[in-house]
């Protein structure tokens, strides 16, 4: 499985579009932090970046991938490797260089900016985390889609309506539910509602860390309340990490029961 | 060598593979042979494990398909349709190859019999068809195992890597090696192949040599012979 990573990790590198999504971070990390000297609202400005345009991109380059490689996938199937480890591989190769790139482009105007000087040094790790683990759980939801479709459009249309679904129209749904059903007490549905989307769920940890309870809305109130602030960051972690293990157990088990 | 029993194979509706039994023995060139959609490559990725059958037993030098994957280390394959990641070098594609298969010193001659040296350096998206077929060839046979399957070998080479590929195919079964080879090119078949495999909707219609094909359609040349077959379950 590491050498199928090592490749697919070296030939992302290769490719242009991983230098424009790094030097895209760049750019935004260098305006945010030395046009607005406000560490606070930089951080902020850049969660809700991150927050929808890091499924986005982890989506369509998991899709683009996989499709691409498709030939090639064939072409390693017909050697001795085992199935698990041809399609790990790949996507771990996605996920990891999609991530350095995140990593990186926003690491290095942080560190130039005095970041370890910096008291937002957790706020600001947390983001990238947070950032990583979208970047992990996209992709690994696109591999799902398109080892599911063989018809590429078909599978960018899921895979676009997906990440639709899940960064905005979820939240409308989840909205209209609470108003509809604001006579009843709606807890327990906002807290398991919040924790079935991993991109509110991401949005959640970030501000409950940041303690900006204006900002954590009727979701995020509840859940500071529920489980406090140390125990929520430990919850939602622990379920982004859930978000996580389950799509990659059904790339194994899909790919075992496919035909090429 | 290779043993299958009662094979089964359907896309959606569409019976690909339907109780198909054949033994190869060792050594020597069979040619699978059959109309378009008959199941020659399903039969050989079934082989490969890529395809997974619904039904059925295949062992490949006593070791069961379904088990592991280990068993392809015996085998060499060379795809129908060339498609290699295009900004790789030709020289990187075999050095990464050889990394995940183990390391071989063959791939050398087999370069320079093919005379590939000038696109060594050259990414793999910019060559032509027929220069990817050698790439291609070069990947299969540098391994030096005992079962090779060559799925439309001749297609885009010119004619002198075509001699080339034929005295290669003849030096490999001097070894006592197995060559399993589907083509369209009757010529070409009826040159290098011993014994041939006819497949007629999903079932093995024919095995044995040309001169019992012949005898048994009483065509007087192969390409007659086939066409006869053909003719007869199709009209």
């Amino acid at each position: 499985m590491l050498k199928i990573l090592k490749y697919s990790f070296y030939d992302l590198m290769r490719s242009r579009w991983s230098y424009v999504y790094f030097a895209f971070y760049l750019l935004l990390g260098v305006v945010l932090l030395f046009l607005n000297n406000d560490l606070s609202k930089a951080v902020i400005t850049l969660m809700n970046v991150i927050i929808v345009l890091v499924p986005l991109i982890g989506t369509i380059f998991g899709v683009m991938y996989y499709y691409n490689s498709k030939e090639f996938t064939e072409l390693l199937l017909a050697q001795p490797l085992k199935r698990s480890s041809i399609f790990l591989g790949q996507y771990l190769g996605v996920a990891i260089s999609l991530s350095m790139s995140l990593i990186l482009g926003l690491g290095i105007p942080f560190i130039f900016y005095g970041l370890f000087k910096s008291t937002a040094i957790w706020d600001f790790s947390l983001l990238l985390i947070t950032g990583t683990f979208l970047t992990f759980i996209f992709t690994a939801l696109a591999f799902n889609i398109a080892l599911s479709n063989e018809n590429k459009i078909k599978g960018f249309g899921y895979a676009i309506l997906l990440w639709l679904f899940l960064a905005i129209i979820y939240d409308g749904i989840f909205l209209m539910t609470l108003i509809m059903f604001e006579d009843y007490p709606l807890d327990k549905l906002s807290l398991i509602g919040t924790m079935l989307n991993p991109i509110d769920l991401s949005r959640t940890l970030i501000l409950l860390k940041l303690d900006i309870s204006a900002l954590l809305g009727y979701t995020g109130a509840v859940f500071k309340q529920f489980f406090g602030t140390n125990f929520g960051l430990i919850v939602s972690i622990s379920m982004l990490m859930v978000w996580v293990i389950m799509p990659v157990f059904r790339i194994v088990f899909k790919a075992k029961k496919k035909d090429f | 060598m290779v043993s299958i029993q009662d094979l089964h194979k359907k896309f959606g509706k569409n019976q690909v593979l339907s109780g198909l039994n054949l033994d190869i023995s060792e050594g020597g060139i069979f040619a699978v042979l059959g109309p378009n959609g008959s199941g020659k490559t399903t039969l050989i990725k079934c082989l490969l494990g890529m395809v997974l059958p619904n039904k059925g037993n295949i062992s490949v030098l006593g070791e069961n398909v379904k088990n592991s994957s280990s068993y392809r280390h015996k085998i060499d394959y060379l795809p129908q349709i060339a498609n290699f990641p295009s900004n790789l070098k030709v020289k990187e594609l075999i050095k990464m190859i050889k990394d995940l298969r183990g390391n071989t010193t063959i791939d050398q001659d087999l370069i320079s019999l093919f005379k590939l040296e000038p696109f060594l350096d050259k990414k793999l998206g910019n060559l032509s068809g027929g220069t990817k077929q050698k790439v291609n060839l070069v990947l299969t046979f540098m391994f030096d195992s005992p079962l090779i399957i060559l799925d439309e070998p001749t297609s885009g080479l010119d004619p002198i890597s075509l001699i080339r590929l034929k005295d290669l195919i003849q030096k490999e079964k001097t070894k006592g090696k197995t060559i399993l080879i589907t083509s369209h090119i009757m010529s070409f078949v009826e040159e290098v192949s011993d014994e041939i495999v006819f497949l007629l909707e999903g079932k093995i219609y024919f095995k044995g040599s040309i001169t019992e094909l012949k005898n048994k359609t009483n065509q007087p040349d192969f390409e007659h012979a086939i066409a006869s077959i053909l003719t007869d379950n199709h009209a």
